[in-house]
């Protein structure tokens, strides 16, 4: 049956048409001589950018044929956050997929249009991918290289083909929005402005970790912060909290205020957002209702020990908890009535509600921890009658003085730490309705941010304003970029790069304050040297100034003929050896007196050094 | 338990007539890793035996020891003709399973892909099939047009044989700038050939003698026994997934499925042949048809990817028939079974022996690459 297009009849000559093509240009390619460009495209070899590269092997452990090992390369000097291993490549197993250039978070990571490697040693074909920028001598311009020479180690330079595109990425760049209270709300009380994920949320955000373990590194006390957040996505939130527990026994505080080393350094954050490990941290602590069924953990059988710790904060509570597990008897003095130390009386409520500090520090207490409040070392208990009775002293006793700027009148404003202690466990302190607060670090972002909600309180309905003034300029800022994100949210206005001269006084009032050109804020060594143009003033008006530039420790509880023993480091720390214990035997420290970070992770990490020291010290290993 | 009659071996009982021809895997003839036993008398085939294990790699097995988004780049090495409607399974099988929504946009551009694969893998298969039966000129013009596809494919995936393009989501990439005009372009070249191709080998007289009659079923047959594709279609039937089970953009746009009603070898190349030129033409109303917007919904985080437990069961017209995937999760992050339904299952197996009986030697050839068989497919 004939069909459509057929011709069976077709004459037998017809297909002699065909002679035609022998005077056609043949369309083979007589390689090398003639060589055909590959796609723009093209999945050939890798190239990696080694400065970009973080060595957090994400593309090894997509790899699906186990092509890809990290190597460790010792002349790379790791930056912080940052791993010095790079991926090697074996061309035996690679199939070219590209799969570890889609997961590749910094798209350090490449593949270039080489696709020639022809070579007698098996060995050759596992290769260092590197690019033209860290590897001149392999990548050649057109004048050198060669086709007939091409291989791994001769190849094309500016070559490159199939790259990384972030919509096209096998992992998610943003991050699930943490729901707050909208700044003109939050303004007018002291209510919590995050308001915390739900557990679809917190499911959401946790499933975006790419396990590569970088923030493990990057955190103080080195949390197994890639275990808890799979805990989070399984929904295992026991599980989580037990994780946590095994290095912070404060999550409800950490999971609110931490500095967050983790997401400095986490892999997303390079090209979208980082993971929001510390909301998922806080996440964890609050879906459990009590920590003590959650956690099942006991103190070890009492060794008769005792270790007094000074200053129930961050390092304080922490200590204690790590050496009640160890068995040892506990004794924590603080002279505020309830535990919390400097996070109790400085992170406003807006940030750290007082029920989420008691539910860590009840918790401590219940494994047996004894606390005595109001108890004021050198007052009410002297140090030296301590350093008798236990076996071993752990000071975490924070820096608990602000300091002054000392400019003219300066007598009349008010400092920050009372100031933010009135509002947090007092009766809330008055305001004007002016407000200048002096300082522009996150202290200063605190008081100001506290401040402008006292003025809503108090004048409702009335014009009020409340500035910041601080030496260093937008750029130099110390707050955190969030936090001036929110300040600036809540109508807080900034002055940078002004200094105070002095406050003046008007009718025994304050009027303003006076404030010069600040020329430069560091010296050229980098030190802290401020110098300014005097004869560019400024007068802010204002009737209240607080300052809000620094605090100091307070030793004045320990003994002269002691604290001469007492060793600091160049800049002003208390000195400590690799056990966290001072120059003073069995006396250990740690916290804001030791460290330059300033924050409670750090504090956390200090006192599971000390625990460990003083266990050792005391169990005589 | 019955054990696996190789009587085919064993000289006792048989005629000194007979004699016992191993076919492949090195013979000229046979295309792939396969072989035929063949039990002939004189120039007549007695009994065929397929043999097939050549090229067994266990990717079912290996499937359940990868993860979700590993076995992405590895599906596709099941089939080195046409890579790209195995990706094109999994992803829809992983779809189903996880309930993944794809964009408009991707639907077309997996359709056109597709399509693009289905002549790629067509001018390779007439390039198997002109080249046993000696038409070389045609062989190496097919040879030639399938590489400006590849080039396509090049163009858009950055590889050339194994694309690894189609992924759960969507596809991998957008199309670059000025790639449908380079499409236009490639086909309308090749298309330009096509009365080079019916007067060449077609339309040819010894094409006609030599295929006509040849390795013929009938309808029944093709049904009972299991054929799908060109080789069901050659026999009059019109059935084909994408109109009997639209997936991607194949519901969007107007096209038809070609028949031919013989069932002979010479049908079933025709079928082949006309399919190309509908695809050609699918291509270009698909272009235009063609929405702007994203192709790609982001699949989780493919290192905690879970994927809820269930089974599913998708099938799509590969260019050989139907091609099926049988996929159960445990709720786990890798397949817990995958079983592949491939059209050269049935074609390289079943039929072939059945053909085989009766025909002649020098037909063997003839009927094996006219039932499109890729060896590959059949091991996996």
């Amino acid at each position: 049956m004939k069909q459509k297009g057929e011709d069976k009849k077709g004459g037998v000559l017809i297909p002699f048409k065909a002679i035609a093509y022998l005077f056609k240009k043949p369309r083979t390619l007589r390689y090398p001589f003639e060589s055909k460009e590959p796609a723009m495209r093209y999945r050939g070899f890798h190239l990696n950018d080694w400065d970009k590269c973080t060595g957090c092997g994400n593309c090894a452990d997509i790899c699906p044929n186990e092509a890809i090992t990290m190597v460790e390369i010792p002349e790379i000097e790791p930056k912080p956050g940052e791993k010095n291993e790079r991926p090697k490549l074996d061309y035996g197993r690679c199939c070219f997929c590209g799969l570890c250039i889609d997961i590749c978070p910094p798209a350090s990571l490449r593949l270039s249009r080489d696709y020639f490697h022809i070579h007698f040693d098996t060995d050759t074909f596992s290769f260092l991918p590197k690019d033209e920028k860290s590897d001149k001598e392999h990548f050649l311009g057109s004048e050198q290289y060669s086709i007939l020479k091409a291989s791994l180690t001769h190849r094309k330079e500016n070559y490159e083909g199939f790259t990384s595109e972030l919509e096209y990425s096998l992992f998610e760049p943003q991050r699930v929005p943490m729901p707050e209270i909208p700044p003109d709300e939050r303004k007018l009380s002291f209510i919590e402005q995050v308001i915390g994920y739900s557990k679809e949320e917190a499911k959401a955000e946790a499933s975006r970790c790419l396990e590569c373990k970088l923030c493990e590194d990057a955190c103080p006390a080195h949390l197994k912060i890639s275990d808890y957040i799979k805990a989070v996505y399984e929904d295992k939130p026991d599980e989580s909290l037990r994780k946590i527990f095994e290095d912070n026994p404060i999550p409800s505080i950490c999971g609110r205020i931490c500095m967050k080393h983790c997401e400095a350094a986490c892999s997303l954050s390079i090209r979208g957002e980082s993971l929001a490990v510390r909301w998922l941290k806080r996440f964890v602590a609050d879906s459990i209702k009590d920590y003590k069924t959650a956690l099942e953990l006991r103190a070890a059988e009492p060794t008769g020990k005792k270790v007094a710790v000074i200053g129930a904060g961050p390092s304080g509570l922490s200590i204690a908890y790590f050496l009640t597990l160890k068995g040892h008897k506990v004794v924590v003095f603080d002279s505020l009535p309830s535990g919390g130390g400097m996070i109790r009386i400085g992170p406003p409520l807006y940030r750290l509600p007082l029920e989420a500090i008691d539910k860590d520090v009840n918790y401590i207490a219940s494994l047996g921890v004894e606390f005595r409040f109001n108890t004021t070392v050198g007052k009410n208990i002297l140090f030296e009658d301590i350093l008798k009775e236990y076996d071993a002293i752990y000071l975490g006793i924070g820096t608990t003085v602000s300091r002054s700027t000392k400019v003219k009148n300066i007598d009349k404003a008010h400092l920050a730490l009372p100031f933010l202690q009135e509002n947090k466990i007092g009766q809330g302190a008055k305001v004007g309705k002016e407000i200048i607060v002096i300082g522009g670090g996150n202290v200063a972002m605190d008081v100001a941010r506290e401040a402008i909600r006292l003025q809503c309180m108090q004048y409702p309905n009335e014009e009020v304003v409340t500035k910041t003034v601080s030496l260093e300029d937008w750029d130099e800022l110390p707050a955190t970029e969030e936090e001036i994100k929110d300040a600036k949210a809540e109508g807080i206005q900034f002055n940078p790069g002004w200094g105070p001269k002095e406050v003046k006084i008007e009718d025994g009032r304050i009027k303003g304050l006076l404030c010069i050109k600040v020329k430069s804020v560091f010296d050229e060594q980098g030190k802290f040297s401020p110098t300014f143009y005097e004869e560019n003033e400024m007068l802010l008006e204002g009737d209240m100034v607080i300052e809000a530039i620094g605090q100091a420790p307070d030793f004045s509880f320990v003994p002269k003929e002691l604290f001469e023993k007492l060793e600091f480091t160049p800049r002003r720390k208390v000195k400590v050896d690799e056990n966290g214990m001072t120059t003073i035997p069995k006396v250990f420290a740690g916290g804001d007196i030791v460290n330059l970070n300033l924050d409670a992770v750090t504090a956390i990490a200090d006192a599971k050094t000390a625990a460990e020291g003083i266990h050792k010290m005391l169990s005589g290993k | 338990m019955e054990t696996l009659n190789l009587n085919l071996n064993s000289k006792a009982g048989t005629s000194a007539r007979e004699l016992e021809l191993y076919f492949g895997p090195q013979h000229l003839g046979m295309v792939g890793n396969f072989s035929i036993t063949l039990k002939v008398e004189g120039d007549r085939i007695l009994e065929a035996r397929a043999n097939p294990g050549y090229l067994h790699r266990g990717f079912e097995k290996l499937m359940e020891y990868r993860t979700w988004i590993q076995n992405f780049p590895m599906v596709c090495r099941i089939n080195v003709v046409e890579p790209d409607s195995m990706e094109m399974i999994y992803a829809m099988a992983v779809e189903k399973l996880a309930q993944i929504e794809v964009p408009e946009r991707a639907h077309y551009i997996r359709s056109i892909y597709l399509e693009l694969a289905r002549v790629g893998s067509h001018l390779f298969g007439l390039w198997a099939y002109a080249n046993m039966l000696g038409f070389d000129t045609v062989a190496q013009w097919a040879m030639y047009h399938r590489d400006l596809i590849l080039d396509l494919f090049e163009e858009l995936t950055g590889g050339r044989v194994y694309h690894i393009y189609i992924w759960p989501g969507g596809v991998r990439r957008d199309f670059p700038p000025g790639f449908k005009d380079k499409i236009v372009n490639t086909l309308h070249s090749i298309g330009g050939c096509v009365p080079d191709y019916d007067s060449t080998f077609f339309n040819n007289r010894l094409f006609y003698e030599r295929a006509k009659g040849i390795g013929k079923l009938t309808q029944e047959q093709a049904k009972q026994w299991g054929a799908t594709g060109q080789t069901m279609r050659a026999t009059g039937m019109k059935f084909d997934i994408r109109k009997v089970e639209p997936y991607a953009a194949y519901d969007k746009v107007d096209w038809d499925v070609p028949v031919r009603q013989d069932g002979d070898a010479y049908s079933r190349v025709w079928v082949i042949r006309d399919e190309m030129l509908e695809s050609v033409h699918m291509i270009f109303k698909l272009l235009d048809a063609m929405p702007e917007g994203p192709v790609y919904n982001r699949i989780p985080n493919p290192f905690k990817w879970k994927i809820p437990k269930g089974q599913a069961y998708v099938r799509c017209e590969s260019s050989r028939g139907e091609l099926g995937l049988y996929m159960v999760s445990n709720g786990g992050d890798k397949p817990y079974r995958v079983h592949f339904r491939t059209p050269s299952y049935p074609n390289g197996l079943i039929i072939l022996e059945k053909l085989l009986k009766n025909a002649s030697i020098a037909d063997v050839g003839n009927i094996m690459i006219s039932l499109y068989v890729v060896a590959p497919e059949i091991d996996r």
